[in-house]
């Protein structure tokens, strides 16, 4: 299978996710440059972390508007899986391909630590292979990762069971001491209705080797290479 | 002509900037500062002579680009 990372001006957790994609998945990878008008044949798209286009105005507010993003839009809409990660996640949101917006961290200081997350979904291309329940040890790295939605569209997420990640303690309890940012709901990942497209803050592609401290993020890569094959063997059989 | 546009987070969002700035004041002495909310203010050249065109184009550019209306509001103002 075939990952195609697309690359913002400002774009820096790109060559992570290719890292983690090609050596340590050993699949295809490609990268997609903002400017580009097609996803070479890509079978998952990842909106890497960073700071597209500067993040002026607000996070991912700019990169909406870069020429990927149509074909991106499409891709979603036929049901190719797409993940957000982090400033990735942020872009989903402001090209409203998820729902909901991000404030400044309650703390309004960047947090850059190792978090825990507790599956709460496993009906997703990049949790299935995970167990609902399963706590997660992750790092994040932003300032910007307060999630907000009106009490409406909140309760619409729980009710559709779009929340996919939640920040807990290490045993999975919810406790506002171990939420790094003030998200509503204790808010880590979330997906769209149809439940291809996935926006995660942690960054999965930071904890796929020992060497850099931890391998929970390999759960992440490990359930969309498996949902690939899964979608390959039932289109031959 | 001349449009101001300003975008500030909805009365129901949390401000945390807003209220460190709040904060300050009243450690300060200035009590009677109750309440901050930070926002932001642009200043769009419009290439037009007419009032209710600017204001009609101010709007439509602060709700697609300049203020996320999930959790902003703005205000237009024209001269």
């Amino acid at each position: 299978m075939r990952f195609g990372i697309v690359v913002f001006p400002g774009s820096n957790c790109d060559e992570d996710a290719f890292h983690a994609a090609k050596e340590v998945f050993r699949q295809d990878a490609e990268y997609l440059w903002h400017k580009d008008t097609d996803l070479r044949g890509a079978d998952v798209v990842i909106l890497p972390g960073g700071f597209a286009h500067g993040d002026y105005l607000r996070t991912g507010a700019m990169a909406r508007f870069s020429p990927v993003m149509g074909p991106v839009r499409a891709f979603a809409e036929r049901g190719g899986p797409v993940l957000g990660i982090c400033n990735g996640f942020q872009i989903l949101l402001e090209a409203g391909m998820l729902p909901g917006a991000m404030l400044r961290n309650r703390s309004l200081k960047y947090r850059c630590e190792h978090v825990h997350l507790r599956v709460e979904q496993t009906e997703t291309p990049f949790t299935m292979a995970a167990r609902a329940g399963e706590v997660l040890r992750i790092p994040i790295g932003h300032g910007e990762g307060n999630y907000y939605a009106p009490p409406d569209l909140l309760a619409s997420l729980e009710k559709n069971r779009q929340v996919v990640l939640r920040y807990t303690d290490p045993a999975g309890r919810l406790d506002d001491a171990w939420n790094p940012n003030g998200s509503l709901n204790a808010i880590a990942a979330i997906c769209n209705e149809t439940r291809n497209v996935v926006g995660m803050m942690p960054h999965p592609e930071r904890a796929c080797e020992l060497l850099v401290g931890g391998v929970d993020g390999r759960r992440i890569f490990e359930s969309i290479v498996g949902a690939m094959q899964t979608v390959a063997t039932g289109a031959r059989s | 002509m001349k449009a101001r546009v300003f975008v500030t987070l909805k009365p129901s969002v949390f401000d945390p900037q807003g209220q460190t700035i709040a904060d300050a004041l009243h450690s300060l002495g200035y009590g009677t500062v109750a309440d901050v909310r930070q926002g932001k203010y642009f200043e769009l050249d419009l290439a037009t002579t007419e009032t209710a065109h600017a204001k009609q184009l101010a709007a439509e550019v602060a709700d697609k680009v300049l203020a996320n209306p999930v959790i902003e509001s703005f205000r237009v103002e024209v001269d």
